[in-house]
This record gives structure tokens, C-alpha cells and sequence, in this order.
């Protein structure tokens, strides 16, 4: 018998454990909850994972610098230029490179319009997962639009590979800026619809409200991060608070929620999303002429040093550990800190205790990604 | 003997007669089912901006036909620790109890199978049998999606059927008669919709909690068990328990139409047509019915587009607190109302 | 290498945290130092990894962003990452347990009790480097399946080439 079977299993004749995962509409990819039910409500969770693990760290002491960067794609691939933005920054700071101007407010555009797409998910996703599969096409129909914004630069749609070591990969093309602008005034009012959607929806708020709730001291304590723990009160935003590339240049709020319930982080995500607006239209009006890379090397060999660097991903806080020995063209030691992972380690404990319909909401309310979570 | 004496002897018999009435409902909820698939997938693509289904035919029509011939001709698999009996027959005997019931629905002035006496009784008695069938189903997988599937069903019959009853009775405190005939005769002038409309509020909702449609889709709910208690169906099993929901939802409606809206009766429209003689006025006022039907049936589909699903507690928290006690209120206010008039 | 060197600024703000640390931390810390602005270094042994995290805890250091394990040719290293909400530093802390015998576990008490992510942090590190946490609840592997045999990320476990296709 499986060691968490052996663990979770009690004798009580009215209790069953039931598999929700690795197969399941709701996993949102093949993350295993192993529950133990009295009726419908589930006494005892635990989260399961590895069934997506790749061995990414493993894998970067095997390639050289420049090839390790298209691996962080797959870590999260729903928002994947934050990835490449967290290794690159980590590079960047061991070798010492400076990045144009022009290239610091690309990746700025490419980072929130990435986090548009990565909320825009969020937010069908958690519709489908409640039950409202039309929420789920509209949520679709906006990414696209940003996803066609994305290709337009990248010529890819979910894989970019764009932030390079010292700038981004290629410049904008002809008519980006316009487009973008376009695309992005646009959005506020689609998500007036959405609001109007869901806020007007007494089935959907009766879902949400009063779920999984998460206090402030548990979420720190867990380790939580990003939309899920600002809505618990946490005003922590690494943007904002530690800021990297450029951002502390940029207006915009950290949004909070008090309540600490689903209801409350699907209320940040929304609310995120509106101030990602607002940065992407400041850096347009912004955006210098100049370099869109600095001179690098073709192959990278760091001197001898050890990084802590983090970003602010979609989910929370993404960060890289990265360690040259100053010898190999191969990272020494390269560690993820991945937020999803985190999240999901608390997940049993605003949880458990609920129904099964509560726990599939919670699960969706934390947004997690798999290929982040094993690697 | 002359042969066309002989065929109306023979039709007279009652079994022939029941018989053809049995071909004849099958024949009409299968056509009917057939095309509500296609209807439903493409007014809620409509709403969702998809296309919905629109390769097979003209619009897409030939779709469910298309569909059908994939499920017929696909692998039957049923689990090695299934409970084979129950397994297999859970999908016929759901078939069975959702076509039941239109036995006493009328299409129109008597265009009916049997006339019961006491027809609203019956209707609703059989049609809650059918929550039997997603039971079976659900245990018969020998799987805990499945089985948690059957047990939404149970608390979902146990707490709707109350209310769905109790909404029909100040109809039949107005009416005097448990006939559906006779109910429907009753609306010549105004429709029950008006007299009732609490009443009709309540069956509605409990109406679609009976079909288990969203947002009341709670045994079958996707997102949480997976596909609820036809999980481990697959191919033909599969399509009939598909087919037996979407009957039960056509009958559900009819039996709406029937109870609150006139049946096959129009405001002006019925005086014309009881002046015509023949099989036409018989025709008309079906087609009234199944164009009352289908408006019904698209705002049923609205909704499914729309809203969220509940949850299990909230479901059962509407049955008993607000569902019951309105509909007892119901029938004392009518009660009061006649009581006062006489 | 054409990267030139960024030019030392002396990250001045943070070394009252670093002093406090220091007093409160005396003969524990064997090394410590400013990485650049709001980083700070500090290494110790491993048997006081307990001592020196309650410490920090207690200072404010109130979320333990990442446990990563590390391996030298002649020490692993359990390294922690510890950010602070109320006076936004990040203390990273290295603690250094001896490689005697290369094939043997190390042994690390468990920071659980401190940090309650520090849970999943710790089987992480423990499955894939054979790092052992004393006092964990649960220590099994995380990422690998239970009769997964070695720990993946030590230098000396060698990838296996495994040819998609058959070559026969």
C-alpha cells in the first residue's frame, strides 16, 4: 500500500478515502488530493505531486547557461516569460551585466501582459470550476487577444523564451505599440463585464464567500504568497516592496483583500489585473528608443558567486537560487522556489473540513500551476 | 367483412391502442431529444461566442445523428467489479421512468395515451422513480465518484419532490380534478401561471432540480466528480443515460406547459381553432404545445449558460426553508381565496 | 567575458539588522556578510540552525521563502532563505553540515516548528539531496515516488542515458 494510503486511512467503518487527481477536471493537471471523506465533506487532505517532475534542477547542472534558459519556459507554462525574467535576473546579477533602457520597459510590458494572460486563465478556470462554463470562453477570448499581442513579438504563443541574458530577445515589431495600446485600453471594460458577471451572481457569491477561509498569520506562516496572500490583508508585493528591473518607476496599487476567503482571491486577481493595465500603458507612453540588448557574450561563464534572485509571478513569489562555481559553463547548483508549491503546502489547512464542492473551489482559488509545482 | 372495418377493429382493441400510443411517444420524445441535443449546443455556444456544431449537415443538424452512430458503434465496457446487473440495467430502467410519465401528458384535446383520472398523481409518482435509475447507476460502478453521485441524486429527489408536489396542489384545489384534461380544459380562459405564480415559481425551480440541470446538476456535477454517476458508463449505456435525462427534461416541460400554461390553449387564437373540424385543430393545438414546450426548453438552456453550479448544502438549505414553506403558504392562500369567493 | 563588474556601492542601510544579529547571534555565526542591499549572509554551523532561526523569527523574520540544499566536494549546505514583512530584509543562511562519509545523510534538525512551510521545503530537500530534517513530522519523498532509489540532485548521481527508441 501507498505510504500516504497508510497514513491517511482510519478505521472508522464511515469514512472513505477518495482519489481527487491525478486525473480529474479540476486538478488543473495532474496534482493528486488524497481525501478522506465522512459523507461529502472531507475530514483529511493531502496533496500528492511529482506525477509532472522533470528533474528542471538536475537538468541545469547538465546544460550550459544559455541552454537552461528554454527549460524555464516549462516550469510554469502558463505564464512563461516570468520564468525566463527570474533566471535571467539571477544571471544577470553574478555576471554584472547592465540592461538597456529599452529592454527594462519591453520586459515590463511582456511581464504584465504575461500576467494578464496568466488572470485572464485564472478567471475561467475558476468560472468552469464553479460551474460557469461561459465564463471560462470569455476568460479564453481576452487571452487570446493578449496571446496574439505576445506572438506578435515572440512568434510563439506559450513558450517564449524571450528575456535574454542583458535585454530580450528581439526588439518590437512594426505596430506592436499601437496594437498593444489598443488591446489593452480595451480590456477595463471587459472586465466591467466580468464584475457585472460574477458580482451580480448571488449562486456565484453564495459559492465563493465565506470558503477556505486563510488568516493573515497561518498565510505567512505557510509560506503563501502573491494574490493569495494579499487576500488575507498582507500587502506584499515584490514589485512594489523589493522592487527588480524597473518597476519601482511605475504608479500602481498593491491590491489587498481582508477577508482571507476565496471570494477575496479571486477579488485581488481581478482587481491585479486592472493595475497590470495601468503599468502596461505607463511603460508604452514611456518606452525610450536605444538598445533592445546589451552586448553579451554567446556563451555565458559567470565568475564564482551565489544569487538569491525573485521575481513577482502571477502565483506569488518566484525565485532563483542560483550558485557558479566560476569553472563550468554549467549552473552549479540551480534551486526554484516556486510559489504554486508553497501555496499548495497550505492547502490542506484552509481545506480540510470543508465539502467536496468547497474544496474544488479552494483548490481553483489558489491558482496553481503543476509544471511549477514538480519541476 | 370490409378491411378498413376490420383495421378499425382491430385498432380499437386496447392493446393495439396502446401500443401505438407506446411507438408513438418514444417516436415523439426521440425526435424531440434528438434535436434539443443539437438546439442546446448550439444556443449555448451562441452564448459562450463559439460556433457549436456546424460541420455535420446544414447547421450542424445531422450532429446528434453523427453523435448517436459514435456511441452506438463504441466498446461497451463495464468495470470487472461492477455489479453487472445493476450496471446494465440502471441505463434502461432510467429510460423507462422518464418515457412513463408522457403516457398521461395530453398534446392536445385528445390527443392523449390514457387519460388517467388520476393523471398528475401518476406523472409525478413515476417521474420520481427515475432517481432510481441514477442510484442504480451509481452503485452498480462500484466507484466512489459514482456512488457520491447517487447519493446527491437521493438527497436531491428527497428534497425536491416535496415542494414539486406541493405546488401542484392549489392547481388542483382550483380544479377539483386530478386529470390532466381536465387541468388543462380548466385554463381555457387564463392560464394557471397567472392564478398561481407562486406556485409556478416553486415548480419551476423544482422542476429543474428534478431534471438535475444546472445549477441544480449536482449528481453529474463535472467539475467535482468527475461526470457524477455516469462515470464509468461508456458507448450505448452512456447514451441512453444521456437520453433518458433529456427526455425527462421534454416531459418535465410538457408536464409545465400542461399544468401552467394553457397547454394547447391560446387566448384567440383556440376560439378559431375550435370551429375547424377534422384532424387539422388537433395538429394546431399540438404545434401551440411544442412551440410553448421549446420556449420553455431555450430558457432552461439560458440558464444552464449563465449561472454557476450550487452546492450540495445550499441545494438541500433552498428545498427545506424556502421552497416548502412557500408552497405551504400557497396552498393556504388559495385555499383561503376559494373559501372566501364561494 | 565582456560583463564588467557593477561598481561597490556599500550597502549601508541594512548593517543595523546585521549588528543586531550579530549580538544577539554571538559565536554562532561563523561568517556573515552584505551580498548588496537587503541581502545579507550569515554562516553557520549545523547544529545550531534551531537556535539561530528562532533567533531571526523572533527579530521579525517571519516568512521562510526557500529551503535549498547545496553540495560541495566537502560539505552539503542546508541553505535558508528567510524574508522579514516588517523590516523587509532577507537573511539567507547557510548552514554547514560536514560531508564525512560521502554516501551517509547528513543530519539537520528541522525548522517545522519555526515555519510551517518549511514542511514541504524539507521533504523537497531530503528527497532530492539526502538531506535527513531530525524532527520533521513527515519526512518522505515529495517529487519522487516512494521506491525511487538515490537522491537526484547529488553530484554523484549519474543520469542514465535512456534512448526513446528501441535500438534494437
Amino acid at each position: 500500500m501507498e505510504a500516504v494510503i497508510k497514513k491517511i486511512k482510519t478505521r472508522n467503518p464511515n469514512e472513505m478515502i477518495i482519489n481527487i487527481g491525478p486525473q480529474h477536471p479540476s486538478t488543473h493537471g495532474v496534482a493528486r488530493l488524497v481525501t478522506r471523506l465522512d459523507g461529502e465533506r472531507a475530514v483529511k487532505i493531502e496533496p500528492v505531486i511529482g506525477y509532472l517532475h522533470r528533474g528542471i534542477e538536475k537538468l541545469a547542472e547538465n546544460r550550459n547557461y544559455v541552454q537552461f534558459l528554454p527549460i524555464t519556459d516549462r516550469l510554469d507554462y502558463v505564464s512563461s516569460i516570468t520564468n525566463n525574467m527570474v533566471y535571467v535576473q539571477a544571471v544577470e546579477e553574478i555576471l554584472g551585466i547592465d540592461v538597456p533602457e529599452r529592454a527594462e520597459y519591453i520586459r515590463i510590458i511582456m511581464l504584465e501582459l504575461q500576467r494578464l494572460a496568466s488572470h485572464l486563465l485564472f478567471v475561467g478556470t475558476f468560472g468552469a470550476d464553479v460551474g460557469a462554463w461561459t465564463v471560462l470562453m470569455y476568460g479564453f477570448r481576452e487571452r487570446e487577444r493578449i496571446l496574439d499581442l505576445l506572438e506578435m513579438v515572440t512568434g510563439q504563443r506559450l513558450l517564449y523564451t524571450y528575456i535574454w541574458f542583458g535585454g530580450v530577445r528581439y526588439d518590437l515589431p512594426e505596430g506592436f505599440v499601437e496594437q498593444c495600446r489598443k488591446t489593452v485600453d480595451a480590456l477595463p471594460s471587459y472586465f466591467d463585464d466580468y464584475e457585472e458577471y460574477f458580482y451580480n451572481n448571488e449562486v456565484f457569491l453564495g459559492r465563493c464567500r465565506g470558503i477556505g477561509i486563510l488568516k493573515k498569520k497561518d498565510a505567512i506562516n505557510m509560506g503563501v504568497t502573491g494574490p493569495n496572500l494579499r487576500a488575507c490583508g498582507v500587502e506584499y508585493d515584490i514589485r512594489k516592496i523589493d522592487p527588480y528591473s524597473i518597476y519601482d518607476r511605475f504608479d500602481f496599487k498593491v491590491c489587498t483583500q481582508k477577508e482571507g476567503d476565496t471570494l477575496a482571491r479571486f477579488n485581488v486577481r481581478m482587481a491585479e489585473m486592472r493595475e497590470s493595465v495601468k503599468i502596461i500603458q505607463q511603460a508604452l507612453d514611456n518606452l525610450p528608443e536605444g538598445d533592445y540588448k546589451a552586448n553579451t557574450p554567446k556563451f555565458l561563464k559567470p565568475p564564482q558567486g551565489e544569487v538569491y534572485s525573485r521575481v513577482e509571478s502571477p502565483r506569488g513569489e518566484l525565485a532563483v537560487h542560483l550558485i557558479s562555481d566560476g569553472v563550468n559553463r554549467n549552473p552549479y547548483r540551480l534551486k526554484i522556489r516556486s510559489p504554486a508549491f508553497c501555496n499548495l503546502s497550505a492547502f490542506p489547512a484552509f481545506a480540510e473540513g470543508d465539502i467536496i464542492p468547497d474544496v474544488i473551489v479552494n483548490f481553483a482559488s489558489i491558482d496553481i500551476v503543476l509544471g511549477e509545482i514538480d519541476r | 367483412m370490409d378491411i378498413i372495418e376490420i383495421i378499425m377493429g382491430i385498432l380499437k382493441n386496447p392493446l393495439v391502442k396502446s401500443a401505438i400510443g407506446a411507438i408513438g411517444i418514444i417516436t415523439f420524445l426521440s425526435l424531440n431529444v434528438l434535436f434539443l441535443t443539437w438546439l442546446e449546443r448550439k444556443l449555448i455556444a451562441r452564448v459562450q461566442i463559439r460556433y457549436g456544431p456546424n460541420r455535420a449537415g446544414k447547421f450542424g443538424l445531422l450532429q446528434p445523428i453523427a453523435d448517436g452512430a459514435k456511441l452506438i458503434t463504441k466498446e461497451d465496457i463495464i468495470p470487472k467489479k461492477a455489479d453487472k446487473p445493476v450496471f446494465i440495467l440502471a441505463p434502461a430502467v432510467g429510460f423507462l421512468f422518464a418515457v412513463l410519465p408522457a403516457v398521461s401528458i395530453p398534446l392536445a384535446g385528445g390527443l392523449i395515451v390514457s387519460d388517467l383520472n388520476i393523471g398528475v398523481l401518476y406523472i409525478v409518482a413515476v417521474a420520481s422513480l427515475s432517481t432510481i435509475a441514477i442510484i442504480m447507476a451509481g452503485w452498480g460502478s462500484n466507484n466512489k465518484y459514482t456512488l457520491l453521485g447517487g447519493m446527491r441524486a437521493v438527497g436531491q429527489s428527497l428534497s425536491y419532490e416535496i415542494p414539486l408536489v406541493l405546488s401542484i396542489i392549489g392547481i388542483i384545489i382550483f380544479v377539483g380534478s386530478l386529470s390532466m384534461t381536465e387541468i388543462v380544459d380548466a385554463q381555457k380562459n387564463i392560464w394557471f401561471v397567472f392564478l398561481q405564480p407562486i406556485g409556478f415559481l416553486v415548480f419551476f425551480v423544482a422542476a429543474i432540480a428534478e431534471m438535475g440541470r444546472i445549477p441544480f446538476d449536482l449528481p453529474e456535477s463535472e467539475s467535482e466528480l468527475v461526470a457524477g454517476f455516469h462515470t464509468e458508463y461508456s458507448g450505448m449505456r452512456f447514451a441512453l443515460l444521456l437520453f433518458a435525462e433529456y427526455i425527462h427534461m421534454v416531459v418535465a416541460v410538457a408536464l409545465m406547459v400542461a399544468l401552467f400554461f394553457g397547454g394547447w390553449y391560446l387566448p384567440v387564437i383556440s376560439t378559431f381553432i375550435s370551429s375547424m373540424s377534422g384532424i387539422v385543430p388537433v395538429i394546431l393545438e399540438a404545434g401551440i404545445f411544442i412551440v410553448k414546450m421549446y420556449i420553455i426548453i431555450v430558457i432552461l438552456m439560458w440558464i444552464r449558460a449563465t449561472l454557476p453550479r450550487i452546492k450540495i448544502t445550499q441545494m438541500i438549505g433552498i428545498g427545506w426553508k424556502v421552497l416548502i414553506p412557500i408552497a405551504l403558504l400557497n396552498i393556504l392562500i388559495t385555499s383561503f381565496v376559494l373559501v372566501v369567493l364561494k | 567575458m565582456t560583463a564588467e563588474s557593477k561598481p561597490e556601492t556599500k550597502p549601508e542601510m541594512k548593517s543595523d539588522i546585521l549588528d543586531e544579529i550579530d549580538s544577539k547571534l554571538k559565536g554562532v555565526i561563523t561568517d556573515s556578510k552584505v551580498q548588496r542591499e537587503r541581502r545579507l549572509v550569515i554562516t553557520i554551523d549545523g547544529k545550531d540552525i534551531v537556535k539561530v532561526c528562532q533567533t531571526l523569527f523572533d527579530m521579525g523574520f517571519d516568512h521562510l521563502s526557500n529551503i535549498s540544499g547545496v553540495e560541495y566536494e566537502d560539505r552539503f549546505e542546508s541553505v535558508y532563505h528567510i524574508w522579514s514583512y516588517s523590516n523587509k530584509n532577507l537573511v539567507t543562511v547557510k548552514a554547514v553540515l560536514p560531508k564525512k562519509e560521502p554516501e551517509k545523510q547528513p543530519e539537520i534538525d528541522s525548522v517545522t516548528s519555526i515555519w510551517r512551510s518549511a514542511n514541504w521545503h524539507e521533504r523537497e530537500t531530503y528527497d532530492l539531496m539526502g538531506i535527513r530534517y531530525k524532527g520533521h513530522p513527515n519526512l518522505t519523498r515529495i517529487l519522487n515516488p516512494d521506491d525511487f532509489e538515490g537522491h537526484p540532485l547529488r553530484k554523484s548521481f549519474k543520469l542514465v542515458e535512456n534512448p526513446w527508441y528501441d535500438e534494437k
